[in-house]
């Protein structure tokens, strides 16, 4: 049977050539690893992209400003894709195989979940790039996030409307992961403010025309105010078809589409007066010089925007506040996981472009509702709503 | 040669797959193996499908999604534990090919391929869809399997990986000396002849519909138990686990290693497991390396990596 033989062989030597292809350099002394694994590619790669340049960035900068305590930062970055099973095997091979001491990423909730069971399995500190609730609730021991909860964008929306007398209201959502956990949490929250929710639609996150949907909440009885969970091009594209069917209701978008993008896709015309909560990375430029922000998003965007030549957007600015508690943790936590994550949770009144985070044993988000603004789309451009 | 190819086959997996952790410098890379057996374990199934039967599925991921969901909801909604989960997840599977198959099956060619196709885009959009249930495209957590504490308790430590490692290898092996056996068995000669010709097939008194249906459904289950110890291993699941991308990258490990071979397909599935872990480097260009790379398969070793060298080495070039 000399066939079966020699293919055997040949699947033995080529797996083994595989194998050994990815066997990586042995580990240097005097430096702090840090591991990244973002979905800079793939459906989620608008979120990640700037989170990787970003931290890249971040890591370069620290470097040649002689590192932290003297110890450089070695950086391991991973595209997971937006694939919750790759960043999986990403965050075993930045724990087992990269020996890094904390991790930042995991763009999508789906990718920070897979992370999660990594991390908390080897106690290394984790800072997640996310949204969902379910990442800090319950509160896990290694487990960190800087953007805003969905559950806090409803709020901040449900405040604004409720000040502005709409309290009927249509939802229009996404079904991807961030539309779905968001409409979820609103509906949780709508009573609480006041809001009743009277039309319920949604959309696939590949959906090109959303007027059945629009039209159904603008012909349903009494609704004041329309609001669209959800992120990527079906936000704009809710924009824009809401424009064209001449709809005169007020609109309101999720933080997920605070970008300068969003506006560019919706058309500046369409877009005008849609309001959405965001941070104060988007309005850099006519904050107020007292504001506590103004220092930390100006000296990011600049550096941003100077190195990639494209414009900040939010999701950079969660990947730069990581970025920033990570260092502040190594600054007396050094190279140990156990003494960064202590000191992670006692960070306090660190200002980030998100918002000014004090972390405790029971808050691992740290973020209040006032560091979201609301923001109005005035002229293709940013304005305070307050 | 007084072997079995069979068994010189088996043995050549089962000694790689012994052999291979010594050379393993971290647990990183039992996490690699085990994704390499997962998948090859859901290719072997598809070379039943593909290879034997002749027959093609763009649409197995759905199978697999059924397996991953049945250990993530069996011990959550029905208490199950889950082991008895992931039987079920293949019972369920099974029964779902023999419904959908029994008409889908009478298709040929790119019907069949769209049909399949169908399936598997219904399946992830209820995954999808049903918040409920399987609370959506965040995915949900997975219920420990419990086995590495009872190996524990016997005195057996190992870490995580290293026991999935050893699981997933396990029943990979399993899976490709069934599938072994297959190919000789009387079902395995009908599948072949079928896939030869249905009409000389039927001639010779074979149940076309039958032997289709049970490629089929055994591949159906291949697939499922793959996800099923995918999301038993994860600890989490998402709906992308029955997405459209994995049952075509399924289809493109079976066909990159050599779609008439259970080795063949084990080499193409280690492949491009592999490849992405190689590529972080060039992340970017990645899509753009697998897509060069199955061009040249295609081109110049039509066969698929594995029967093309064997025939190269054997010195009866093609």
């Amino acid at each position: 049977m000399k066939t079966a033989i020699t293919t055997a062989l040949t699947t033995g030597m080529t797996t083994l050539v595989a194998l050994g292809a990815i066997s990586l350099s042995a580990p240097a002394s005097a430096e702090i690893r840090l591991g990244a694994s973002v979905s800079a590619t793939g459906p989620a790669a608008f979120l990640g992209d700037p989170e990787a340049k970003t931290i890249e960035m971040l890591v370069e900068q620290i470097n040649e400003a002689g590192g932290i305590n003297g110890e450089k930062i070695k950086l391991f970055l991973y595209d997971d894709g937006g694939d919750p099973n790759k960043a999986r095997t990403f965050a075993t091979r930045l724990v087992e195989d990269d020996e890094v001491t904390a991790i930042i990423g995991g763009s999508t909730t789906g990718t920070t979940m897979s992370i999660i069971s990594v991390a908390e399995d080897e106690s290394i500190p984790f800072i997640s790039l996310a949204g969902a609730i379910q990442i800090i609730d319950p509160v896990r021991a290694n487990v960190f996030k800087t953007p805003h909860t969905d559950r806090m964008a409803c709020a901040k929306i449900f405040t604004d409307m409720a000040a502005r007398g709409l309290t009927r209201i249509g939802m229009i959502s996404g079904t991807d992961g961030f539309g779905a956990s968001m409409q979820a949490q609103c509906h949780d929250i709508a009573a609480e403010h006041g809001i009743e929710v009277l039309a319920d639609e949604t959309y696939g996150p590949q959906d090109a025309d959303m007027t059945p949907q629009l039209t159904k909440i603008a012909k349903t009885e009494g609704v004041q105010a329309i609001l669209n969970p959800g992120f990527g091009q079906g936000p704009a594209i809710v924009t824009r078809n809401k424009a064209q069917l001449g709809i005169d209701l007020p609109l309101y978008q999720s933080h997920g589409v605070a970008s300068d993008g969003f506006i560019k896709l919706a058309g500046a015309e369409a877009a005008e007066g849609v309001r959405l909560p965001g941070t104060a990375l988007l309005i850099a430029d006519i904050l107020p010089d007292g504001d506590p922000q103004k220092e930390v998003v100006t000296t990011y965007k600049t550096a941003f925007e100077a190195k990639f030549d494209q414009k900040v957007s939010t999701f950079g600015g969660y990947a730069n506040d990581a970025f920033l508690l990570m260092a502040n943790a190594m600054k007396t936590g050094g190279a140990d996981a156990e003494a960064i994550r202590d000191a992670l949770e006692a960070t306090t009144g660190l200002v980030g472009t998100t918002g000014t985070y004090s972390f405790s044993a029971t808050d691992h988000l740290g973020l209040d509702l006032s560091a979201f603004r609301m923001l109005e789309i005035r002229d293709g451009g940013w304005a305070l709503a307050e | 040669m007084t072997f079995n190819s069979k068994w010189v086959q088996l043995a050549v997996l089962l000694a790689l797959i012994a052999i291979l952790p010594v050379f393993f410098p971290s647990g990183y890379y039992f996490r690699v193996g085990a994704l390499i057996f997962v998948n090859a374990l859901s290719v072997v199934g598809l070379v039943i499908l593909i290879g034997y039967a002749g027959q093609i599925s763009l649409g197995h991921a759905g199978f697999a999604g059924i397996g991953a969901y049945a250990c993530a909801l069996g011990p959550e909604a029905l208490g199950l534990h889950p082991a008895l989960a992931m039987l079920l997840g293949a019972l369920v599977s099974a029964i779902m090919a023999a419904l959908i198959g029994k008409p889908i099956l009478r298709l040929k060619g790119y019907y069949l391929a769209v049909a399949t196709l169908g399936f598997g885009i219904l399946v992830s959009m209820v995954l999808t869809n049903e918040r409920s249930l399987t609370r959506g495209p965040d995915g949900m957590e997975v219920a420990e399997l419990g086995l590495r504490d009872f190996l524990k308790g016997v005195g057996l430590k190992l870490s995580s990986g290293e026991f999935w490692y050893l699981v997933c290898g396990l029943v990979l092996i399993v899976g490709v000396w069934i599938a072994l056996n297959l190919f000789n068995s009387s079902t395995g000669r009908a599948m072949r002849a079928l896939h030869g010709s249905e009409v000389a097939a039927r001639t010779v008194g074979i149940d076309v519909a039958q032997v289709k249906l049970q490629a089929f459904v055994i591949s159906a289950v291949y697939a499922s138990v793959a996800g099923s110890l995918l999301s038993l291993q994860n600890r989490f699941i998402t709906p992308d686990v029955a997405g459209f991308m994995h049952s075509i990258e399924m289809v493109t490990m079976a066909v990159l290693g050599g779609v008439n071979s259970v080795l063949g397909a084990t080499l193409g599935a280690a492949i491009l497991t592999l490849l992405p872990q190689v590529l972080t480097v060039f992340a970017e260009y990645e899509q753009l390396i697998m897509g060069l790379v199955m061009i040249l398969v295609m081109i110049f070793l039509p066969r698929g990596l594995l029967p093309s060298i064997a025939a190269k080495l054997r010195g009866r070039g093609e």
